[in-house]
């Protein structure tokens, strides 16, 4: 049979953002795949260049909805470097608690989304009852639930009080039980291990040249966490274990994710217990002095890296992001290959893909050859005249 | 089964709101009498939601809602405490005009400025 060229996306059920797929299928196997960009470009690191320092943090922070705390983390960690300001080391470990809290609410989200690609609803409803509590303390702590508008150069801008850590401690307690109660669901049930064991494929070695980051790498075996490679905030302080997994599929990205909030759990509780006291923020100065830095933060999704440049004025000369998501999307692609098309949506879900990160790096490339598109209807007539020939 | 017992973890919301945490930011106003016309709110917010007309004590401020993003910075910067956070979070308007904010001087101090 020839092969068939099949569009998914930019507007699809199975996609929460806006991205096309070109799916090249023979019978029911993808054979190739093609990833189009450009459809959420919003130009922020140009806006970046027209507003100061300081209010870049809040436009750093609305570059992913989800990873928000760990942008704005990368980016003041960047023109603190350039500032040659020392953080005190309770804003620290303030920052560690927040980061861990970010990648437990986004591990639920994750759990919750992928469920549901799955058909598997009850899971994605109880995932994400349990985020609220997470996304509860998020707004003690900081006032808002998404955008928390925490870390600022310098430093933090609020503490955390003593009713607060018992608070925190006890709404842990309660995650960690249902942590473990999903660990146990995944591992036995058997929707979710025929929807994940041995689909989307990525091999160790194609992880490592395809450049994979984060939690798809680490279910690939490959250990690679910036949090234990180059510790930044207070991780060189805070034992733990990076998580690994030698499934490669999707089943191992999903355990991965659900080690790793039990991982943050016992990442905050030990940061909660050993945070000194003193002051949470020191002032900088409006104008950073000439130079470039880079900074690189473990996102819940992966790596995090930001590049500022500054000529000396209270503006960046250049702001430069690279999402997690970019460094995924090839992998991701690599994954695809050779799944079935009702598998689809879960390998892309298992990536935790952002497109909105993703979307300010991609030139659109969109002349090469000449490409012809079926749309639905047409796919359907082709589908009916070519059965009547028979 | 046991959830079948168990009250829903939602809220019935016109009848029923979420109570707001202490530390909540949403809507900024003023008490537009202590302002200086000092400007640093103007220059802190990151989405030019706050204009400054006039200057100095007699300065009046035009904030709008619609682009402010809750950061909260100008609360925090405000040298004679202005500014304050409010709980006010359910912010809809149909008109675009309803969503800016003119605070202004109370009537004895317009009169002074009205003299000169």
């Amino acid at each position: 049979m020839k092969p068939f060229k099949i569009p998914f996306g930019p507007q699809h059920p199975g996609l929460e953002e806006p991205i096309n797929f070109m799916f090249e299928v023979e019978d029911e196997r993808v054979i190739d795949v093609k990833p189009r960009l450009g459809y959420v470009h919003r130009g922020i690191e140009k806006i970046g260049e027209s507003r100061t320092f300081h209010q870049n943090v809040y436009l750093a922070e609305r570059i992913c909805g989800i990873c928000s705390f760990a942008h704005a983390l990368c980016y003041t960690q960047t023109v603190e470097e350039l500032l040659g300001i020392d953080v005190p080391l309770r804003a620290k470990f303030i920052r560690t608690i927040m980061a861990e809290m970010e990648r437990i609410q986004n591990h639920y989200l994750w759990l919750g989304l992928t469920a549901k690609e799955m058909g598997f609803e009850t899971l994605f409803m109880y995932a994400w009852r349990d985020r609220e509590a997470v996304l509860g303390i998020l707004e003690m702590i900081s006032g808002k639930r998404v955008n928390y508008g925490m870390t600022t150069i310098g430093g933090v801008r609020r503490d955390i009080t003593e009713e607060m850590t018992e608070r925190i401690e006890k709404v842990l307690t309660h995650l960690e039980t249902r942590a473990k109660y999903y660990k146990n669901v995944c591992t036995r049930d058997r929707t979710i291990l025929k929807r994940t064991v041995g689909i989307g494929i990525l091999k160790p070695r194609d992880a490592v040249s395809l450049c994979a980051v984060g939690p798809t790498a680490r279910a690939s075996g490959i250990s690679e966490d910036i949090r234990a490679d180059e510790p930044y905030a207070a991780y060189s302080e805070v034992p733990f274990r990076v998580i690994t997994y030698r499934g490669c599929d999707v089943a191992s990205r999903v355990y991965v994710r659900i080690d790793e909030i039990v991982e943050s759990i016992k990442i905050i509780r030990h940061a909660l217990r050993n945070m000194p006291k003193g002051i949470i923020r020191v002032t900088a100065s409006q104008r950073v002095p000439e130079g470039e830095a880079i900074s690189r933060v473990e996102a819940p999704r992966g790596e995090n890296l930001h590049y500022v440049k500054s000529d000396g004025g209270d503006k960046p000369a250049r702001w430069k992001v690279r999402a997690p998501t970019l460094a995924n999307l090839l992998a991701l692609c690599k994954m695809l290959i050779g799944v079935n098309i009702a598998d689809i949506p879960v390998v892309i879900a298992g990536i935790d893909p952002c497109i909105a990160c993703a979307e300010r790096i991609v030139t659109v490339d969109s002349k090469t050859r000449k490409q012809r598109v079926w749309s639905g209807t047409e796919l359907w007539r082709y589908a009916n005249e070519w059965y009547q020939k028979r | 089964m046991r959830n079948l017992l168990e009250k829903p973890s939602t809220l019935r919301f016109p009848y029923e709101r979420m109570e707001p945490v202490e530390r909540m930011r949403a809507k900024v106003s003023w008490q537009i009498d202590k302002c200086i016309g000092c400007s640093l709110c103007v220059k802190v917010c990151p989405s030019a939601a706050i204009k400054l007309i006039g200057r100095g004590r007699k300065a009046e401020i035009e904030y709008n809602v619609g682009r402010c993003i809750f950061c909260g910075e100008c609360v925090e910067i405000c040298p004679t405490q202005t500014i304050f956070t409010t709980k006010e979070y359910e912010l809809t308007f149909t008109r675009t005009r309803q969503m800016v904010t003119r605070f202004r001087r109370t009537k004895k101090k317009r009169k002074a400025s009205s003299k000169k």
